[in-house]
């Protein structure tokens, strides 16, 4: 079952990636690396299986800091809007050299 | 706890695996950020259903809890705040070259990860002689991660304190609306 | 500076006849001119004040400011009459250094007259230059070759300076001409004092900048500071020579001193490439510096500053340091016969081919510039056969009776200059087609001009009789029995050149009477031609100026004294036994250990025929030209056909101009500066490196398109290439 779990893994993570290059929305680009975080989520707990319990300790460690930078995200993003009252990234570039 | 996994096993985690890929096929393909975020919560729940199948229970419950239950309650809720849940206003997902191009990227990078963990990491995969399935019974679920958490990675631990601390009070101080000086 | 008390160190073990003596203040003649030249250098910081009317139009009414009768000497019309404050503390200090370190000179001269020193006698004042093998001093020589020069320079010295005394009375920039006339007899001394070839090159270079400074002296007009450019960068082609000369000697003889040289000069080969490029590359400087071809084109040129320094500087002293030189190296130049010869030829055609020039120039400064390029060929004929002390002779009495010409000269552009300023003209006061029939407002001028006119032209008893006599009877000695003979240079053998050599000296002695005599019948004689409002301000010099002009009439006359021809008893060739101790080994060796003796009734002969051309030309000279028919500047025709040639100069200003100049100024326009500095340093380089930089700015900034999309394409391709780096390995 492990190598099953580490392609869906794979899977996962390349499906979040291909949304980060697609999409333009900040808060669905935020969701797909979340999707990618849980890509990352999924090999963790499949070789926690061979390795140990570790694994399992460093998923939960992932989702604080997937919920601490949720909610940093988030903020920015609300900042953000307000800003420009948008959150697609076509029309953001704050960042611009 | 089969020590080889039978039929009704090996159904259940690929079903609950296809679910995963087509949710999140489903996820990354909606216009809708709302349609997104509930598809992505279905990602979720099939994974703890995995993390489960895999003998991580207290994984697959926080999944459940904190992912799903608060994270994407979370992110649901900016998208309503922001009221951005008309797909119409936002020409949100690239055109059909971008969408090519990101779809060969993502190809070539599955095809890397494929042939990365064949040829490098294959030794390592291999089931070893006598594989950790969990920990002690006795312990039961939580204590099973409970147990390292809070003694090797006690240290980690109360610093992932902090730093939620201070996503917190960032978060406020980012989100606050700005009064005048 | 060296100090008194600074140890004196012999050259030799044995205590030299002359250590101890008066010879060991020799430090003192150098610096007595360096410290005329600091106090007149700082009084020149003092600006003039302005006497004459701010408008020079105003000059036309003449006799409003009549008291400031002495007006500026040179003939630039828009220079106003200013005597500076300190004219009368410059006036003073300027010549009493040169006075005195003519006294300081002669009493050394003096004591190496009584002492019979066969060595030089080298009083060092500080080690200069010590790395690896090179040794250089700080050294001054006293022999006899040096004193006789420093006497030269510094007693014509002193007198030119007195007479600049009223030339440049009332020039703004009086000081500052003393500070650089000092600092050039500084130099000078330095030139002729100096124990070796390095130290003597460091007057060389000095006296360069001096000329340099004093050609473009009224360097608010263009050509006058271009005269002075083109003095210095011609003399800096003979200095490249002068280099790599010095290069060769010491990486053959590893010394550079005087003494050293001569004592080693044997281990060179005699006729071996060696020492025969050291000779041509010695003479290529000498070439420079005195002015012979190719490199005298800016001797003429350097007429356009004061006249009293075209006297010192570009007829007594400066261009005389190339003939010092080939005599100081009298060890080398013997060795190479081939070089000897190549001195000879090339002073011989320059003597010849300037005389000529000269007998189609108007301007009277002009003439003396050419005069003096053609008898310094005959210097360099001279030496180039061997009979240094016959060179020397010709450079003492030609110092004398062109000095006198030179200062006659200014005397005389004083004058027309003062006149034509009075009216407000503005007349050539140089062209002596405005002059003619001077001899009644200038009587001294004159009969003195005269007395040096028949010195250079060779009519005996005057000095230039006699050095110029040595040097064609050396030349038809020598091309019977000396190891120039011997040679051969070209292919040609060297008793033919020789004799070639012989027949070109004569035929410019020939021109020579003839261009001398034009020029005084055209500004002494015939009808006056400035004018008659002029007429009544024409008048001779103050006696400041007239004084310094009788002594050189003096000397002109009896300078032959120094070394009469050998018949003439025990009073004969004094000067030439007095150089032996110097020259007279490698003369020796020139002539094959004998003493060139010719017999009496061959030289008698050589006599003859010198002084008949002379004569002859003279004589031609008054039967054909008519200075009654000649038209002032304005009105005279175009000259034609060969005259116009001469006129020109041969058009060898053109010639450089064209082959030289031209090219090397479109080589530098287009590739060195368009090309190399505009286009490759400036333009690739300079602003390339700033283009690039911006070019790659721009790119960056392009890349930080702040699209957080294009970031994550970025971010993602280089995971892809990372990883994929990872599978190829």
């Amino acid at each position: 079952m492990i190598p099953e779990a580490l392609a869906l893994s794979a899977v996962l993570f390349t499906i979040g990636t291909i949304g980060v290059l697609t999409r333009r929305n900040a808060i669905v680009i935020f969701m797909c690396v979340e999707l990618m975080l849980n890509a990352v989520n999924l090999t963790f707990v499949a070789l926690s299986k061979l390795y140990g319990v570790t694994g399992q300790v460093f998923v939960v460690f992932v989702m604080t800091v997937a919920a601490a930078e949720a909610a940093v995200g988030l903020a920015i993003i609300i900042a953000i809007f307000r800003h420009g009252q948008t959150v697609n990234l076509k029309n953001i570039n704050l960042l611009k050299g | 706890m089969p020590q080889s996994p039978g039929l009704f096993y090996q159904v259940h985690f690929y079903l609950f695996g296809l679910l995963a890929i087509a949710s999140a096929l489903a996820f990354v393909t909606r216009k809708s950020p709302v349609a997104a975020a509930l598809w992505l919560v279905s990602v979720m729940f099939n994974l703890a259903a995995l993390y489960v199948m895999m003998d991580a229970h207290f994984v697959g419950a926080i999944q459940v809890l904190v992912y799903a239950g608060a994270i994407m309650v979370v992110f649901l809720f900016v998208v309503m705040l922001l009221n951005l849940g008309h797909p119409d206003e936002l020409s949100d997902i690239r055109g059909r070259w971008g969408r090519l191009a990101a779809g060969g990227v993502g190809l070539a990078l599955l095809a890397q990860i494929m042939v990365l963990a064949r040829t490098r990491f294959a030794p390592e995969l291999q089931v070893p002689a006598n594989p950790v399935f969990g920990g002690p019974p006795d312990r039961g679920a939580v204590g099973t991660v409970a147990q390292p958490l809070f003694t090797e990675h006690l240290l980690a631990f109360e610093l992932t304190s902090i730093l939620l601390l201070a996503a917190i009070v960032g978060a406020v101080a980012i989100g606050k609306r700005r009064t005048a000086p | 500076m060296p100090m008194p008390g600074l140890p004196v160190q012999e050259a030799a073990g044995a205590a030299h006849p002359l250590a101890g003596t008066f010879a060991e203040w020799i430090w003192l003649v150098p610096v007595l001119p360096f410290v005329g030249f600091v106090i007149n250098g700082l009084l020149s910081l003092v600006p003039a004040t302005r006497l004459g009317p701010a408008d020079p139009s105003e000059g036309g009414d003449g006799h409003a400011h009549v008291e400031h009768a002495g007006g500026t000497a040179h003939d630039d019309a828009h220079h106003h009459p200013a005597r500076h404050p300190y004219a009368r503390l410059v006036s003073l200090i300027g010549p009493a250094v040169l006075a005195l370190a003519f006294a300081v000179t002669a009493g050394i001269f003096g004591v190496l007259a009584g002492a019979h020193a066969e060595a030089p006698f080298v009083r060092t004042l500080f080690p200069w230059i010590v790395t690896g093998s090179l040794h250089i001093d700080a050294a001054l020589q006293v022999d006899q070759l040096s004193m006789v020069m420093a006497m030269v320079v510094t007693g014509v010295g002193f007198l030119i300076h007195v007479f600049s005394v009223g030339y440049m009375q009332d020039d703004p920039g009086y000081p500052r001409y003393f500070a650089y006339l000092n600092l050039f007899v500084f130099f000078m001394l330095v030139l002729v004092l100096g124990a070796s070839y390095p130290v003597l090159f460091v007057g060389w270079e000095g006296v360069g900048l001096c000329s340099y400074l004093l050609i473009g002296y009224w360097y608010s007009d263009k050509a006058n500071a271009d005269a002075g450019k083109k003095a210095f960068v011609m003399n800096r082609i003979g200095d490249f020579g002068f280099l790599v000369a010095m290069f060769l000697l010491f990486a053959h003889l590893g010394t550079l001193d005087f003494v050293g040289v001569g004592s080693r000069a044997s281990q060179l080969t005699e006729g071996g490439a060696v020492v025969t490029a050291i000779g041509l590359f010695f003479f290529l400087g000498c070439a420079g510096k005195s002015a012979q071809i190719p490199l005298y084109t800016w001797l003429p040129d350097a007429m356009a500053g004061p006249t009293p320094v075209s006297a010192l500087i570009h007829a007594a002293t400066m261009v005389t340091a190339g003939v010092y030189l080939v005599a100081r190296s009298a060890v080398l130049f013997s060795l190479t016969p081939v070089a000897s010869l190549t001195v000879a030829l090339i002073g011989a055609i320059t003597a010849i081919f300037a005389a000529t020039i000269g007998l189609k120039q108007w301007d009277i400064k002009k003439v003396l510039a050419y005069s003096t390029v053609s008898q310094l060929g005959y210097m360099f004929i001279g030496v180039g056969v061997g009979a240094y002390a016959a060179g020397v002779f010709h450079l003492l009495t030609h110092a004398f009776f062109k000095a006198l010409l030179f200062l006659g000269s200014g005397s005389v552009i004083f004058a027309m200059h003062r006149a034509l300023h009075h009216t407000g003209s503005h007349a050539d006061a140089q062209d002596m087609r405005n002059m003619g029939g001077l001899r009644a407002y200038l009587p001294w001028t004159f009969g003195l001009m005269w007395i040096a006119t028949l010195a250079i032209a060779g009519i005996p008893p005057f000095s230039g009789f006699f050095s110029k006599d040595e040097i064609l009877a050396s030349v038809f000695a020598r091309a019977s029995h000396s190891t120039l003979a011997d040679a051969s240079l070209l292919g040609i053998p060297g008793s033919a050149l020789l004799m070639v050599i012989y027949v070109l000296g004569l035929a410019a002695a020939l021109l020579t009477a003839i261009y001398m005599t034009r020029m005084m019948l055209y500004t002494f004689h015939g009808p006056n031609r400035t004018g008659e409002a002029e007429r009544a301000h024409l008048g001779e010099a103050p006696w400041v100026m007239t004084g310094p002009l009788v002594v050189l009439g003096v000397l002109s006359v009896a300078g032959g004294l120094l070394n009469l021809p050998a018949f003439m008893g025990s009073l004969s060739q004094t000067l030439h036994h007095w150089l032996e101790p110097v020259t007279g080994e490698a003369a020796l060796r020139i002539t094959q250990g004998e003493e060139a003796h010719l017999a009496l009734g061959t030289e008698g002969a050589l006599i003859g025929i010198a002084v008949l051309i002379a004569v002859g030309g003279i004589v031609y000279a008054f039967m054909r030209l008519k200075p009654a028919v000649l038209l002032p500047k304005d009105q005279s025709p175009e000259a034609h056909g060969f005259e116009r040639v001469l006129e020109h100069k041969y058009y060898v200003d053109e010639i450089y101009d064209r082959t030289v100049v031209k090219p090397v100024v479109g080589i530098s326009t287009r590739i060195l500066w368009k090309g190399m500095d505009a286009g490759l340093i400036d333009g690739l380089l300079v602003n390339g490196s700033g283009y690039l930089m911006r070019g790659l700015g721009w790119m960056g900034a392009r890349l930080q398109s702040g699209q957080v999309g294009t970031y994550a394409w970025v971010l993602v391709i280089g995971v892809l290439a990372v990883l994929g780096a990872f599978s190829i390995s």
